[in-house]
């Protein structure tokens, strides 16, 4: 009886010893497919999931986040997200009441390359979807009103979203100034902040991450405000432009070095104040001044 | 009444005897790895995914015991040649039918029960997890007491996937009974298709022909209201109750008929 134990246990040690083998050598041989989706019809899914449509999306969800998160963090300048949609649309058509799947979603979607595919129509048509199926949902009303504030700077269009989102059932009294605000100072940074303000509030962990996120980005362009205000100051005092940060503390415009709300610190280069490119604020959006 | 009192225990007995109840052991720890591993894979979905996963898992597990075991109940039993000696005794063969079927549905019953609490008490855990900020945000407690509706509803398809598996086997092979209570079971989920055919159809009889197999065939999409209770939708009670008693009806059917072709089937 012994034997036959001692023999389960060496052949085991054998199985675990040669999959680490088999692991050092880079495991199976790489094949440059691409990712695949069989089945892209929503319809033809629905029908073929049977009783099993919930789970099914659980699964094309857990895909769509994993396709996005893994691309992103490709470091591939050309990086594509072709699946994030199709998946995003399969999700939804299982579960069409998968609110996280559309208010995500869009953000995934409208975020710009290489952090994002940068497809804001898709954003909204994802969001236009969820408001079919449930048409109360003033969410996804607002979220539309926020692509076309944030990604697309169409601040008319945003601020007629804004306000059928507040004339919602349950839809906040909040959203109606902003659409005013919007419509009177599209784009200005403390309007931007309002809305990131409110998104914050978001019960969903993944929002208010985003959220914090957007007003980290926002107090740094706030800064990078400043601090470029004095290194233009510096060059019309000293007749050069900045070289270090050096010069600034010693004409006395600094006391110390710089940083971003993450900690890393800012780049100064030829005069001209940037956000560092390893910063997690990286890159900063396009926004008009403050 | 008592015999089949005594077939059924025997039934159950003999479930617990060839391990069926292991089962439970694989639904746990499949709710346990898979609760742990999403929190790094999705993005604060969690209890949803768990209260699909978790009902799916009930249905499907018991859907295999469901079919497996009741494909074989009667062929069994004519296979090692112990029907001889179970119908010399003083037992009807309505008797040995019922308590057959009462013997499996007790299995599923003990099942399904476990299954519930380990699944609710998953929840409860994950729910101490979360803040209340978060749990605020939820369209449903995570231990939402409106779940055990669609528990009932699976209990009663699995009833009626029993008694189609047991009807079948009363005189098919296990093989063609297995394949016929599968397909029928898919069938019933395209019941919907069924009753739209004829928009799609011009064929006058066609369009008749697929409307009839609508009423006839068993529809177990009426049994399937799990995304409607994972989203906190409202299920009313009469739902429950009507489709639960569609289903205690059609399984009467199926057992009276289990019954008709048992008397009738030679054994000597």
């Amino acid at each position: 009886m012994r034997f036959p134990a001692v023999l389960l246990i060496l052949l085991m040690g054998g199985v675990i010893g040669l999959q680490a083998v088999h692991e050092r050598r880079g495991g199976v041989p790489a094949v440059d497919t691409p990712d695949m989706l069989y089945v892209r019809s929503p319809e033809a899914m629905r029908r073929l999931a049977l009783s099993y449509r919930s789970v099914l999306a659980d699964v094309y969800w857990i895909r769509a986040v994993q396709h996005y998160g893994s691309t992103r963090l490709s470091n591939d300048p050309n990086a594509k997200y072709d699946l994030l949609y199709p998946l995003l649309d399969l999700t939804t058509s299982l579960d069409p009441r998968f609110n996280v799947a559309y208010l995500f979603g869009a953000l995934f979607l409208a975020g710009p390359p290489p952090g994002g595919p940068g497809r804001t129509d898709l954003a909204i048509a994802l969001l236009e979807k969820g408001l079919q199926a449930q048409p109360d949902k003033w969410e996804f009303a607002e979220n539309i009103g926020f692509v076309h504030y944030w990604w697309r700077q169409d601040y008319p269009e945003a601020a007629a979203w804004f306000t059928r989102a507040a004339e919602m059932p349950g839809g906040p009294f909040w959203l109606k100034s902003m659409a005013a605000v919007t419509l009177a100072e599209g784009g200005r940074r403390d309007s931007s902040r309002v809305l990131w303000q409110e998104i914050a509030k978001s019960d969903l962990e993944g929002l208010r991450n985003e959220a914090q996120r957007r007003l980290a980005q926002l107090d740094a362009m706030d800064q990078i405000d400043q601090l470029q205000a004095a290194a233009d100051g510096f060059e019309r005092q000293v007749g050069r432009p900045v070289a270090d940060w050096d010069d600034l503390r010693r004409a006395g415009y600094l006391r110390g070095f710089p940083a971003d709300p993450t900690g890393t610190p800012y780049r100064i280069q030829s005069g001209r104040v940037t956000l560092d490119e390893t910063s997690r604020l990286h890159p900063l959006p396009v926004q008009p001044a403050g | 009444m008592r015999m089949i009192g005594h077939v059924a225990v025997n039934v159950f007995k003999e479930s617990v005897r060839d391990k069926v109840l292991y089962n439970l052991v694989a639904f746990a720890v499949l709710l346990i790895v898979v609760s742990y591993l999403l929190g790094q894979l999705t993005a604060g979905q969690d209890v949803k995914i768990i209260k699909d996963l978790g009902l799916a898992a009930i249905a499907t597990f018991c859907l295999f015991i469901a079919v497996f075991i009741g494909i074989g109940l009667v062929w069994k039993e004519v296979e090692r040649r112990s029907i001889y000696s179970l119908l010399s005794k003083p037992i009807r063969r309505s008797e040995f039918i019922l308590g057959k079927y009462a013997g499996l549905v007790l299995t599923l019953l003990v099942n399904v029960s476990i299954m519930t609490a380990a699944f609710y008490a998953v929840l409860a855990y994950l729910d101490t997890q979360f803040a209340e900020s978060v749990r605020a945000g939820w369209p449903a407690p995570a231990t939402d007491p409106g779940m055990l509706k669609a528990i009932v509803l699976i209990f009663v398809e699995l009833m009626l996937v029993t008694a189609v598996a047991l009807f079948l086997s009363t005189f098919s092979s296990p093989f063609l009974s297995a394949a016929l209570t599968f397909g029928l079971w898919i069938v019933g989920h395209f019941n919907a298709d069924l009753r739209n055919f004829e928009a799609v159809v011009e064929s006058r009889p066609a369009a008749y022909l697929a409307r009839g197999l609508y009423y006839v065939l068993p529809n177990f999409a009426a049994f399937d209201v799990k995304a409607q209770v994972v989203h906190s939708l409202p299920v009313p009670s009469s739902y429950v109750a009507t489709t639960a008693a569609y289903g205690g009806v059609y399984v009467s059917l199926l057992l009276t008929a289990a019954v008709m072709v048992f008397s009738r089937r030679d054994f000597k």
